[in-house]
């Protein structure tokens, strides 16, 4: 979004949250703080729902770990955290980029609507849960869970992931680059296409990431869970 | 919710840093569990005839001189009382059998909380920081220790309901989550002559562990027989005289964050209670994995 921003210097603002309260920096996020401008928090020291709502342009840097929530329901923002993120980073983010420079927990992406979420380091169980349409990547490896009951978008998985990934997955697409230790019901391997292809090489370069898309693996919905099979007895 | 917190200090010339460093991260997990806390802290051994009781009278005014008075009339040898208010810590060489059914006998309502020869344990309704300065956490020192605030959500608000439990000498467990078949354990242990004392659901895991140990498993078996015996959430820290150990439920519901340098390593569900430790900028940081024991030795 370099390319959007005005020409000059943009505004800056900085808070250490070892001084300023957590409420006084959202409050300003929300709406005191113009588009394009950048704002940096100093010590975050893993408090919950910085940066939660946001609205417009900004450019937030998170220097260092943070609690549970951070970035959610982000709209247009971009926010970088620079140390590790608690559970459900991103949740219910609807456009711009989140990206995490270290390790996320739980839930990282549940239920994102749009926008990138960037995890430079592993995420842990139930990443992009329940995903609405956001483009997940992950540098590092997945726990297990990931994408469960996701609906729309795509997750890219530089590492490895555990168990039942991609269990009852409706349309979203998961690439895997590593081992998989297991799928989720419904969940299938399906031949990479060129399109596939240029999708991995497209959202690898959104996230900085150099791996050659030909060694990711395509996962996506066998839609057998999609109909009622009477004769299933209940066994997928 | 929760909030579990845990400390083993490597280095032993920080061992009396022990309650300074950790008073923080109790009262950064407030949030996690505003209604109880408590810890159990281990210092160096007792000699082997002697022993630790941990004691608690809840609201009644406690003449703790005066029951050494009684206690020292009874039983030969010497007693040592630490009291702090309601709570103090004895130091006997009695048979702990013989002294826990004197206790009970007693007059006033006397809980032992702990007993063993390294663990000391505080337990009471309040809010973390009540709690610390109530017992005056930040003086105490030892090589480990195991910590807890609770928001109870399935059982009532008292202090026997409040954590670390202890079950046998030298264990304790703290819990975040709730199990869903406490009372199927409790009705496997109980015909082998385990008495439980409250309805609480951690106070099952505890006294399930602590049989195996007593059986001869190690700790890490012990464990590992857990995850078919017990059903539910749960992040687990426990402490032995040795050792401290954390476990994660298999879907990992339970937050749990180590940081770990040279000097220590420190547990908190959360790291907003880790922020403050010394040098925790290089320390290696990691959440425990589902199902995956990780212990520590002194």
């Amino acid at each position: 979004m370099a390319n959007l921003k005005p020409i000059g210097t943009p505004e800056t603002r900085e808070f250490d949250l070892e001084k300023d309260s957590l409420r006084e920096l959202n409050q300003f996020l929300h709406s005191a703080a113009k588009s394009h401008c950048q704002i940096r928090v100093r010590n975050p020291n893993g408090a919950h729902s910085i940066a939660c709502g946001l609205n417009s342009e900004l450019d937030v840097t998170l220097c260092g770990h943070v609690g549970y929530y951070a970035a959610g329901m982000n709209k247009f923002a971009t926010v970088t955290i620079e140390g590790n993120a608690g559970p459900g980073v991103a949740e219910n983010m609807m456009s711009g980029r989140v990206h995490v420079k270290g390790f996320a927990s739980t839930a990282a992406g549940a239920s994102a609507h749009g926008g990138l979420l960037v995890i430079d380091g592993d995420a842990s169980l139930r990443c992009g849960i329940s995903l609405k349409g956001a483009d997940i990547v992950v540098g590092g490896s997945v726990g297990s869970f990931s994408a469960f009951m996701a609906q729309a978008g795509r997750i890219v998985i530089c590492g490895d992931a555990e168990d039942a990934l991609g269990d009852s997955l409706y349309e979203a697409v998961i690439y895997v680059r590593g081992k998989v230790r297991s799928l989720g019901a419904d969940a299938r391997f399906e031949p990479m296409t060129e399109a596939d292809r240029d999708i991995v090489k497209q959202l690898l370069a959104s996230a900085g990431l150099a791996h050659e898309p030909a060694e990711f693996q395509r996962i996506a919905s066998s839609k057998n869970l999609y109909h009622w099979h009477a004769d299933a007895n209940q066994e997928y | 919710m929760c909030g579990i917190v845990g400390l083993l200090i490597k280095k032993p010339n920080m061992r009396d840093q022990l309650g300074a460093l950790m008073v923080p991260m109790l009262v950064g997990m407030t949030e996690r569990g505003p209604s109880s806390a408590g810890l159990a802290v281990y210092s160096p051994p007792l000699e082997a005839s002697s022993h630790k009781f941990s004691l608690y009278s809840g609201e009644h005014a406690m003449d703790w001189s005066d029951l050494l008075r009684r206690l020292s009339k009874n039983f030969d040898g010497i007693h040592e009382i630490s009291p702090l208010g309601n709570q103090a810590v004895l130091i006997s060489g009695v048979d702990p059998g013989s002294l826990v059914t004197w206790f009970a006998d007693q007059r006033e309502p006397i809980a032992v909380l702990s007993v063993g020869q390294s663990i000391a344990l505080y337990k009471d309704v309040g809010t973390p920081a009540e709690i610390a300065e109530r017992y005056q956490f930040k003086t105490l020192r030892g090589s480990h220790l195991v910590g807890h605030t609770r928001m109870a959500t399935e059982s009532a608000v008292t202090p026997a309901h409040a954590h670390p439990f202890t079950a046998g000498r030298d264990f304790c467990l703290v819990h975040n989550g709730s199990l869903s078949n406490p009372h199927l354990v409790r009705k496997k242990l109980e015909p082998l002559g385990i008495y439980f004392e409250t309805d609480n659901d951690t106070e099952a895991a505890c006294r399930f562990f602590e049989w195996r140990l007593r059986e001869g498993d190690s700790l890490e078996t012990a464990v590992q027989r857990g995850f078919s015996e017990l059903d539910g959430f749960f992040t687990f820290l426990m402490g032995t005289d040795q050792e401290l150990l954390i476990v994660r439920d298999a879907f990992a519901c339970k937050p749990a964050v180590v940081a770990e340098t040279d000097e220590y390593v420190a547990i908190a569900s959360e790291f907003r209670s880790l922020a403050h430790l010394p040098d925790i900028a290089h320390a290696n940081l990691f959440e425990p994995k589902p199902e995956e024991i990780y212990s520590w030795r002194i």
